[in-house]
């Protein structure tokens, strides 16, 4: 039939002329990239790659130990790409949010009385996933908070406005965690009301409120049975790994099948659009904030437990990593972001085994800038395509 | 509600006024002299700086905040190097300190700092000055000695050519070296050596390594953390891999040496097979509540003297003096801070002639077979403190228990 081609068929030219793939720009950082690569990283590789070779098992080992951290990443990635995909905001309080969990996860520990010696792993089994429902309740509903007071007053002011506030919220989060942190308020307030579960709160604290706080190790540590011995694997990295990949499936298939999911895919890829096919947009983002904070303070509580620390200032360098990750994934996908943290945590394992600790941070950005250079929106991400 | 608000302004208004005519009149023609301590009051080393500067003062009522037969009256300001975002010391308010006591012409004497790389940044802002500094707890030894640290130290510290700082504990080329020793005794073959990259930490990794190699210890491997990881499990699987009896730390307790004895633990290098020593950087409750005391039990620390418990003589006195007036344990370096205090004010004494900076600085300087609460000792001409004596802690049912004196 004549009528079906219409001007708009597949054949018409598009409205910018396709770019020849080898531009200047690309040939020099090509040629830049060959360079690099043959004189001065060869050597390095070669001495790194002899190393693997040597010893298979450290290979393993490094490999199981940065994945199972690189979960916990990409769960954390996930907070700041949703937030991202939705309002194009960078939400700098995320990562301090994620201390605040580490923080509550610690206050209601020591307020149940969980001790690994004397309570028994079915109270410790069933308290914990209280608890993570607790810290997740609590840092969803603060994160819904901040959205309301601090992000949509400025929904349209411009770009900088909402990105100075989140700046502003990240410090406001970091006192709240030195306050909670603060074992002598805490005393004060056992003995007000006369509560010894406070008193342990207090305990947990110390004196020193920016001190690194210790969490009591709840977690099993003993090897996983189907693991030979030879590589070490125990209950602890296997529970944080399957907590952290469960979160993230959830996550996943409530954005990808859900009714609440769809709308929030519709709010990422246009708001006024979306309003006008009948969504409440301010309702799909304060949900989007709520899931965001969950999975933050989540996030908090099992990297609390698995490391065994809760310090004020643990969410800027998580926060750092994470916020990395969700850019080299392609900030706005949520596959992008896990598999992002996933490539950051092994590098980083990889890197403190082969290269030096020192030079873990410096070999993260230098692969960033090499992917961006490539693919600048991140190995998933897509410009203008399907976000969120 | 509005008029109580303007009621109340006015009334702090005039107490404000009225404490300001309050020190004014308080003034006489006496000749003042201020010392000033910079250390960090914020952090997790406040629990040390706390009973330093209970010394201090402790040390200034002793002479009821006068020298020289009342004619001199003594102020004392506590000035704090860090910052509560940092949670440690920081190079700018360490320099606003020293520029705010070189600004003030009755400060003469500058006790501090706690942290080596603190000093890198007053002494030469004090050297300009003339004031003299006594430091109770710096041990990085390029702050004094040629050598020993990098190069063109120490002349560059000192822009005007004359010394102006001192310090009471003995430097970590002797405190390093006693580690290395140490670590002999104990039966250690293969050494796994981490530093946090500052100056005291690498500084002192550097001297162990020298001499555990030196006495015929394997070194195992060497890396410096970042300070600011999250965890170091990777890195303590690495170690692991190479089967050390010893893991030694360059560092402090704010490095995060607590995560690294936590992640150390749960790759499985427990107390009973491998060991885990450091300076007196994690000589502290600090650590141990960091690290949680199952985790630093049998964790080894050296210290640049004696514990405070174990000092002899008016050491012992002033130990049961300290613990009588403040109900709680002296920490480490508390002595240090009572006989800084106590070296500024035999100096001041000595100079009632002249109350100047330029003679306070010559007479700290002068300090020979001082008899102090840690034993007879004085400075030499670079000045470091003529004491050698090291001591040996590990933490043993969640504290730290000395165990030898080293050589």
């Amino acid at each position: 039939m004549a009528a079906s081609q219409t001007p708009s068929s597949p054949q018409a030219a598009p409205l910018v002329p396709r770019e020849p793939f080898l531009t200047k720009r690309r040939a020099f950082s090509i040629v830049g990239l060959i360079i690099f690569l043959g004189f001065f990283a060869i050597p390095i590789y070669q001495t790194i790659l002899l190393e693997m070779w040597d010893s298979p098992r450290q290979l393993t080992q490094q490999i199981v130990i940065g994945l199972t951290k690189g979960t916990y990443i990409a769960v954390i990635a996930l907070g700041y790409t949703l937030v991202y995909g939705i309002l194009e905001l960078i939400n700098f309080a995320h990562g301090d949010l994620f201390m605040i969990g580490a923080f509550l996860a610690l206050i209601f520990i020591s307020l149940f009385g969980l001790d690994p010696k004397t309570s028994s792993g079915i109270t410790i089994f069933f308290s914990l996933i209280g608890i993570l429902g607790l810290v997740m309740v609590c840092t969803a509903l603060m994160n819904a908070g901040i959205e309301r007071f601090a992000y949509r007053p400025l929904r349209n002011a411009p770009r900088l406005a909402p990105l100075i506030s989140a700046i502003g919220m990240s410090f406001v989060l970091q006192n709240v965690g030195i306050f909670l942190g603060d074992g002598l308020i805490w005393d004060k307030l056992a003995a007000g009301l006369g509560s010894d579960a406070i008193g342990r709160v207090a305990d947990a604290m110390g004196t020193q409120s920016v001190a690194p706080k210790n969490i009591p190790d709840l977690l099993p540590n003993g090897q996983v049975f189907f693991i030979p011995d030879s590589l070490k694997y125990t209950y602890k990295d296997l529970l944080v790994a399957v907590v952290s990949l469960g979160l993230l499936a959830g996550l996943y298939s409530f954005v990808r099948f859900t009714k609440l999911g769809k709308a929030i895919r519709a709010t990422a890829q246009d708001r006024d659009a979306a309003r006008l096919m009948g969504i409440n947009a301010d309702r799909t983002i304060s949900v989007t904030f709520l899931i965001g904070g969950a999975l933050g303070g989540a996030a908090g509580m099992i990297v609390g437990l698995y490391n065994g620390t809760a310090l004020f200032s643990m969410g800027f360098t998580a926060g750092l990593l994470s916020f990395t990750a969700a850019v080299l994934g392609g900030i706005g996908n949520i596959l992008g972001s896990a598999l992002g943290g996933l490539l950051i945590g092994l590098i980083l394992a990889l890197s403190d085994q082969y290269i030096g600790t020192r030079w873990s941070n410096a070999v993260i950005f230098a692969i960033l800038v090499l992917i961006l250079l490539f693919r600048p929106t991140g190995l998933l991400g897509q410009e203008g395509g399907q976000k969120a | 509600m509005k008029r109580f608000l303007s009621f109340s302004l006015v009334l702090t208004m005039i107490m404000v006024i009225l404490a300001a005519c309050g020190t004014q009149t308080g003034g006489t023609s006496k000749t003042t002299v201020t010392i000033v301590s910079s250390l960090p009051r914020t952090g997790s080393s406040k629990g040390q700086t706390d009973t330093i500067v209970n010394a201090i003062k402790m040390r200034l009522e002793e002479d009821k905040y006068a020298a020289c037969n009342g004619n001199v009256e003594i102020k004392y300001e506590d000035l704090d190097d860090a910052t509560a975002a940092k949670g440690a010391w920081d190079e700018t308010k360490e320099a606003e300190n020293a520029n705010a006591a070189a600004g003030n012409k009755d400060v003469m004497v500058y006790i501090g700092t706690f942290n080596s790389g603190a000093a890198k940044i007053a002494i030469p802002l004090l050297n300009k000055a003339g004031i003299v500094m006594i430091s109770p707890a710096n041990t990085y030894p390029g702050l004094t000695k040629e050598g020993k640290g990098a190069e063109g130290e120490p002349a560059v510290y000192y822009p005007n050519g004359t010394r102006n700082y001192t310090r009471v504990v003995p430097a970590d080329d002797l405190q390093g070296a006693a580690a290395g020793n140490w670590a002999k005794e104990l039966g250690v073959t293969n050494v796994y050596i981490l530093d946090d990259t500052e100056l005291y930490g690498k500084g002192i990794a550097d001297v162990f390594a020298a001499t555990a190699e030196a006495n015929g210890i394997k070194i195992a491997g060497r890396d410096s953390i970042d300070s600011k990881a999250s965890d170091y499990k990777a890195l303590m699987s690495k170690i692991a891999a190479t089967n050390p009896d010893l893991i030694y730390f360059g560092g402090i307790t704010q490095s995060n040496a607590g995560q690294l004895v936590k992640d150390m633990r749960a790759a499985g290098m427990t107390a009973d097979k491998v060991k885990f020593m450091g300076p007196d950087g994690i000589y502290e409750q600090a650590f141990i509540d960091a690290a949680g005391a199952d985790n630093a039990e049998g964790v080894y620390a050296t210290f640049g003297g004696v514990p405070p418990s174990k000092l002899e003589g008016k050491g012992a006195e002033w130990y049961n003096a300290y613990k009588a007036k403040f109900n709680a344990e002296p920490e480490a370096y508390a002595a240090y801070g009572y006989d800084s205090t106590n070296v500024a004010l035999a100096a001041i004494n000595k100079s009632c002639d002249s109350i100047n900076r330029e003679t306070i600085l010559k007479n700290v300087f002068a300090t020979k077979d001082f008899d102090g609460v840690l034993g007879k000792w004085g400075f030499d001409a670079s000045g470091d403190t003529t004491l050698t004596q090291m001591s040996g802690q590990q933490i043993k049912n969640g504290a730290f228990e000395f165990i030898q004196v080293l050589k």
